[in-house]
């Protein structure tokens, strides 16, 4: 039975031989692979680019203080991002599911329609959840549109639920019971995570400061932007530009609206807004980075 | 010679929806080529869109083709522009006479040429045209867009390639098989149009849509277990699948504690499985899941499915106990942070507004009860996962906390009928809470400038409109629309097309008995019907046609006169027909139109046949407008006759 960093590293190994670099997670919170700077930035613009990392997700709404056997409030995904998208993309895909020992002649696989959408990063695909006998187990997209941008190339994504998967693998009806590395419990590593951020999200966030750090973070963002060079003589302004840093407030609204969705403190009114006010700063960020890169060029 | 053709795109996976129009588009666009061409079938899988036909001509002829150019008298220019659009000097245009006067004309000869050559040509912007109702582009921005990526076209006429390349795939005689069972796995299935589909079968590939029913229903036939009939989730099962096995498994019985409803949602919408009943109609702890591949011979894609469905009754049976610890009535006031829309507030203020409108429309204290209580659910985990079953769960927790039958029914049906081959609500006070919850949207909606507009209407407000026409004539309800939609100056124009569409559409009445039947009113629904039944019924009798279209030359001739209404004087009527006439209405009044038919239409007849309406003295011409003035005011409640197309 492979463990639960077996099939990663599994999983690893097989993107990297077909060309990825091996990323590591990214260090500021984030609710999806997707938004990651190696996805969210990287599929802008004509440059080629292949990349694997697994990132924990975190969707402080899904939390269930690790009572419940399925959900989770922080996930790990497996994030692939191929550009532009290879012809036999989903042979290369059935062939990563493969190399994690799943026989895939005695399983049944099916791809149903299923488009991917993310309003605070004015993105959206095509693609289809993989079913593995009923599971789903992968999340397939061909971007369309990122920050609101077109896109010149269309990169595949696969978006694997690595929890999942290896339950699937390792024949549990707990995630909690998932083998991470002999000797140790999926429970063992993240229960606790499990369950105080629960406690935290739905009942000790302040939702108050929670407010004012999504103000503090949203204007950080929109004064850099405001910053960012427009005439096309800064070259050089344009090139040192910190839009990253830029991007990483931009997350951190992310995850705080997302926080402050799971303590109740959003109506479905002011939902509306302060996606918009994500969004806005997403597709500033997505917009000059599209033209610093272009400059680079 | 008449040769055989073949065309398949091959495609990553096209969701299942999609595909019966898509084949139904590549039929025409194929069609509009103009080659001849018999037994025209198409077929389609997941991965493929497949085009056969037989008997193509290997030559099509020359023809010609006659273009109209500008009318003879129009400035040179034009006609010179006209002769440079096709490539020819003024001089070789034709003048010709046509209906509408002369025009220049030129006669272009329209090469035939080979076949092959033509289809090479027209192919590819075929496919490109087959209509999908959302489409991708994948070799980059400005590139070609489908539904998914292309990666294999077969195109054979005979036995030659057609050749032509799409996005970067060549055409060739390579097909592909099923994506795992195939016999080669990097796809490379040589066909040739004679072996084409036993090809596909070898490679564990079912081309026919009809084939692959009748295997999922053969073998389900085979299991000897009951399913509850679903043939919508049939069809996706076809179109999801090139080579369908079904297969049966089991769930732990002690999850059937848990409401029928929520199981059949997560089994149907969830999991795409069939649900099983036992000998007495409930449901049975099997259901039935289609695989797409050969065999489970170990049993492992059976097992993965149970776990998988046995994970998602937990989560239900979780939230279902969860749920119950806070009774709807005490979560009604939590519907004060659950916005119903922007501009209108929240759930709990459109509650006590459809709680009092259910009042207004006389609905007693289960109707109101139930008002009250059927938006709570929308705060229950369970609606916030299945969002299909709202009301239906709403319904269920009210059934378990002890509300009365009335009460408990009309919040479960409160969202029906959800289209217009649904049931309506099943009493009285489910209708007036559906009625009400429904009137106060419509009149939210509109208030607020939200009116549909073309084809959006994101609100489904018409889907609404149409649901109270439909309750308050299928339940017989005496409720005074008009006045409940009056506040606003688009509603009744807006239901009045309601009203024409369902009982044109719906109830399939002719289309200018419904314009007749409505001009005489249709604020009380249930008496429209009435009458629309007995207009359907005597449609056909001899005596009305011509009948409602001399009621067509009374208004034309009131109109013209501008007559709106005068004094009748019975002294001033010519003895004979007019008197007669006369007579004849004066019988007539206030009895159903059923029964004076048949002695008005002569009547009427040897009226405009003897006597001149237009009479040279006034005062007679002003009494014939009043005594037929009189006549149509006699039927104006019940239909508007001129509303009547007829054949004479």
């Amino acid at each position: 039975m492979e463990s639960f960093q077996e099939i990663i590293f599994k999983l690893k190994a097989y993107w990297a031989a077909r060309g990825c670099i091996i990323q590591e997670p990214y260090d500021v919170e984030v609710g999806a692979g997707t938004m990651c700077p190696e996805t969210f930035l990287r599929v802008l613009g004509p440059r080629p680019y292949r990349v694997a990392y697994v990132q924990p997700s975190r969707r402080p709404a899904d939390g269930r203080y690790g009572e419940n056997p399925n959900r989770l409030y922080k996930h790990s995904q497996l994030q692939v991002i191929l550009k532009p998208s290879p012809a036999d993309v989903i042979e290369q895909y059935l062939g990563s599911l493969e190399a994690v020992g799943i026989d895939l002649r005695q399983h049944d696989i099916k791809f149903e329609e299923d488009n991917w959408e993310a309003p605070t990063l004015g993105a959206w695909g095509v693609g289809w959840q993989v079913m593995l006998d009923g599971l789903e187990i992968t999340q397939f997209t061909y971007f369309q549109q990122c920050g609101g941008i077109d896109l010149d190339v269309v990169p595949a994504e696969l978006t694997y639920g690595l929890e999942r998967l290896t339950a699937f693998l390792q024949v549990k009806d707990s995630v909690y019971d998932i083998e991470w590395a002999t000797g140790f419990s999926y429970g063992d590593v993240r229960l606790a995570d499990e369950l105080q951020f629960s406690v935290y999200n739905f009942e000790m966030a302040e939702v108050d400061t929670l407010w004012k750090l999504f103000d503090l973070h949203e204007g950080e963002a929109a004064r850099l932007l405001a910053a960012y060079p427009k005439s096309t003589e800064e070259a050089a302004q344009k090139a040192r530009f910190p839009l990253l840093p830029a991007y990483d407030q931009v997350l951190k609204c992310s995850n705080l609206f997302n926080t402050l969705d799971s303590r109740g403190a959003i109506s479905v009114t002011e939902r509306v807004g302060v996606i918009q006010r994500v969004r806005k700063l997403a597709v500033g960020v997505a917009h000059a980075w599209a033209d610093q890169q272009g400059e680079a060029q | 010679m008449s040769l055989p053709f073949l065309l398949e795109i091959g495609t990553e996976e096209i969701p299942d929806w999609m595909i019966p129009g898509a084949l139904e588009s590549l039929g025409e666009l194929f069609a509009g080529l103009g080659i001849p061409a018999s037994d025209v079938k198409l077929d389609a899988t997941p991965r493929r869109l497949v085009l056969r036909a037989q008997g193509l001509p290997e030559r099509l002829p020359d023809t010609e083709e006659r273009v109209m150019g500008p009318p003879r008298a129009a400035n040179p220019k034009a006609v010179e522009g006209f002769a440079r659009k096709l490539g020819v000097h003024p001089e070789d245009l034709a003048v010709e006479s046509t209906g509408k006067g002369e025009y220049y004309t030129y006669l272009r000869k329209v090469g035939g040429g080979k076949v092959i050559d033509i289809l090479a040509e027209a192919l590819p912007g075929i496919v490109l045209k087959i209509a999908f109702p959302k489409t991708m582009y994948w070799t980059g921005k400005g590139g070609p867009r489908f539904i998914r990526p292309i990666r294999w076209i077969v195109a054979l006429l005979g036995s030659d390639v057609v050749p032509f390349e799409l996005a970067g795939v060549q055409s060739g005689s390579e097909s592909s098989g099923h994506r795992r069972l195939s016999r080669d796995r990097k796809g490379a299935v040589p066909v040739t149009i004679d072996t084409y589909e036993q090809t596909l079968r070898d490679n564990f590939v079912i081309l026919s849509a009809d084939a692959r029913r009748q295997k999922i229903e053969d073998e389900i036939a085979a299991l000897h277990i009951r399913l509850k009939p679903d043939p919508a989730l049939l069809e996706t099962l076809v179109y999801l699948t090139e080579f369908p096995s079904p297969i049966v498994g089991e769930f732990d019985p002690q999850f059937l504690a848990l409401p029928e409803e929520v199981l059949i949602t997560v089994m149907r919408h969830h999991q795409k499985y069939f649900s099983v009943e036992d000998g007495s109609g409930h449901l049975a702890p099997l259901f039935v899941a289609v695989m797409n591949t050969n065999a489970d011979p170990e049993g492992l894609v059976r097992r993965g499915n149970e776990r998988v469905l046995r994970a998602r009754f937990n989560d239900a049976r979780f939230f279902w106990q969860a749920d119950q610890r806070k009774k709807l009535a005490d979560r009604v006031a939590d519907l004060a942070h659950v916005t119903f829309q922007a501009k209108l507030g929240s759930y709990l203020e459109k509650t006590d507004r459809v709680v009092a409108l259910v009042k207004e429309l006389g609905g007693d204290e289960c109707a109101q009860r139930a008002a009250r209580l059927a938006k709570a659910d929308l705060t229950t985990e369970l609606v916030k996962e299945f969002t299909e079953l709202q009301g239906v769960v709403g319904g269920l927790y009210a059934r378990a906390q002890g509300e009365p039958d009335e009460v408990w029914q009309a919040v479960y049906d409160h969202y029906k009928p959800e289209s217009m081959e649904d049931s309506i609500p099943r009493h009285m006070a489910a209708r007036l809470v559906s009625l009400a919850d429904k009137l106060d949207t419509l009149r939210g909606c509109f208030r607020v400038g939200m009116a549909p507009t073309g084809s959006r209407d994101p609100f489904a407000l018409r889907r609404a409109a149409q649901g109270v026409v439909k309750i308050i004539v299928e339940g017989g309800m005496s409720v005074p629309l008009l006045a409940l939609i009056a506040d606003d100056p688009q509603l009744p124009e807006f239901f009045a097309e309601r009203v024409k569409f369902y009982f044109r559409d719906v109830r399939g009445f002719a289309y200018d008995e419904v314009n007749a039947a409505m001009a005489a009113g249709w604020g009380d629904l249930p008496e429209l019907e009435a009458r629309l039944l007995r207009l359907q019924e005597i449609r056909p009798s001899p005596d009305f046609e011509p009948l409602a279209a001399s009621f067509r030359r009374i208004e034309n001739i009131l109109r013209q006169a501008a007559f709106t209404g005068g004094a009748f004087s019975p002294s001033l009527l010519e003895p004979g027909p007019e008197s007669d006439l006369f007579d004849e209405i004066n019988r007539s009044a206030g009895q159903p139109i059923e029964s004076v038919i048949g002695a008005l239409r002569p009547k009427v007849d040897l009226f405009f046949d003897k006597v001149l309406v237009n009479a040279p003295d006034p005062a007679v011409r002003a009494n014939r407008m009043a005594m037929l003035h009189g006549l149509l005011e006699q039927f104006r409640t019940f239909a508007d006759f001129s509303e009547i197309v007829t054949n004479s």
